[in-house]
């Protein structure tokens, strides 16, 4: 799937992190730039919840920004499920 | 019972850690609107893996009035919390409704319908004149619980200190979960830095037989313990009161007196409830 508008999710918060999404061109493949508080220690994970997060969505031509405060894995996994549903407008239950 | 914002990571992640005896994941009024369906994902995530040690944890799901409350109840049922709260319940109609609801999505997920209970807030006009219908039909509602701020907005009234306006609301309610024989939760103290009025509302939430308090900050935790956990002399009280009775018991006498004062069933009764409240059990 691809995302079909920009959306976000998350916070600055400290345990929270901010999750962006935008599209991109056909083709473009995954685009993502990861930075957090934690990186040198949760990098890798951190990078692997995400890439296991968009292979469950099938999601491609998609640049995704995530900013970590020190998020907890089930922390990054809602924030990146809400991130993508909101991105590909199928977020129910939402006031947009 | 602490009410934690369903929204909040760090406050979801430590909410066990304060000592509260339960907590209230919120995806309600502690929810922006454009934010429901993140709290809802996070809450769901959460709950599966955080350890909130002793702590009972409901979830505060929306209204089935707004677009939220059944993908709420959709999200949160499996998961079985201990319960699940339903703000502004107004009839035993509409927790019929609810609780259909419920079941449908408990036999989807192979569950029982007698593990996850409900606790109905009350928390308008409507309910509190409702309340023992509420309180006394359902198997499932172990609480009722009273919302003044809400209430106090539907009463086009002002919350002030002293609870004057919602005093005759509580006190309905109180009897209609005394006549139930279920728990009975007061509503939250909004000033975190009263702490003098705090214990003050909460002296007179169990004056008046409120069986706990909700708190909106952890600091909040301590002072509820104090005024509802039994001091060591009344404890010891209760100890001797429930001792001698089943010593006298046994001989076959039903009243007796301790100190010159007379002991007799609802004194034994109140005293058993101390030391349930202090854990402690009679050799």
């Amino acid at each position: 799937m691809k995302p079909k508008i920009a959306a976000q999710s998350g916070t600055f918060e400290s345990s929270d992190v901010i999750v962006l999404i935008e599209p991109l061109p056909e083709g473009s493949g995954r685009k993502i730039e990861i930075s957090s508080t934690v990186m040198q220690q949760f990098g890798a994970s951190f990078r692997q919840i995400v890439d296991e997060m968009l292979d469950q969505y099938e999601m491609t031509d998609i640049h995704l920004i995530a900013k970590d405060k020190g998020a907890l894995e089930p922390t990054i996994k809602a924030r990146l499920e809400t991130a993508i549903q909101r991105s590909l407008d199928q977020q129910e239950g939402t006031v947009k | 019972m602490l009410y934690i914002p369903g929204n909040n990571p760090a406050m979801i992640q430590q909410g066990g850690i304060y000592g509260a005896d339960s907590i209230l994941l919120d995806l309600e009024d502690a929810v922006a609107l454009n934010q429901k369906d993140a709290a809802r994902t996070l809450v769901r995530n959460m709950i599966k893996v955080t350890n909130f040690y002793d702590a009972e944890v409901c979830v505060r799901i929306n209204h089935l009035s707004t677009p939220f409350g059944l993908a709420d109840l959709e999200e949160i049922v499996p998961l079985q919390p201990s319960a699940i709260r339903y703000p502004k319940t107004e009839s035993p109609e509409e927790v019929a409704d609810l609780l259909v609801l419920i079941e449908k999505i408990e036999d989807r997920h192979h569950l029982p319908h007698n593990k996850m209970t409900l606790h109905a807030m009350i928390e308008t006009a409507m309910g509190v004149q409702n309340v023992f219908n509420i309180a006394s039909k359902f198997s499932r509602i172990d609480a009722i619980t009273i919302g003044g701020q809400d209430l106090t907005a539907d009463m086009n009234i002002i919350y002030t200190p002293d609870g004057i306006g919602i005093d005759f609301a509580r006190k309905r309610i109180i009897m209609a979960a005394k006549a139930s024989h279920i728990d009975v939760i007061d509503t939250v103290f909004p000033d975190v830095n009263d702490e003098e009025g705090l214990k003050k509302e909460t002296e007179y939430a169990k004056k008046i037989g409120f069986t706990g308090k909700a708190v909106i900050n952890p600091r909040q935790i301590d002072v509820v313990h104090e005024v509802y956990t039994p001091t060591e002399e009344e404890v010891r009280k209760a100890y001797r009161i429930v001792k001698e009775f089943r010593a006298n018991s046994a001989a076959g006498i039903g009243v007796f007196a301790i100190d010159g004062k007379m002991v007799d069933a609802p004194i034994v009764a109140r005293a058993e409830y101390v030391l349930r409240l202090a854990n402690v059990t009679v050799a």
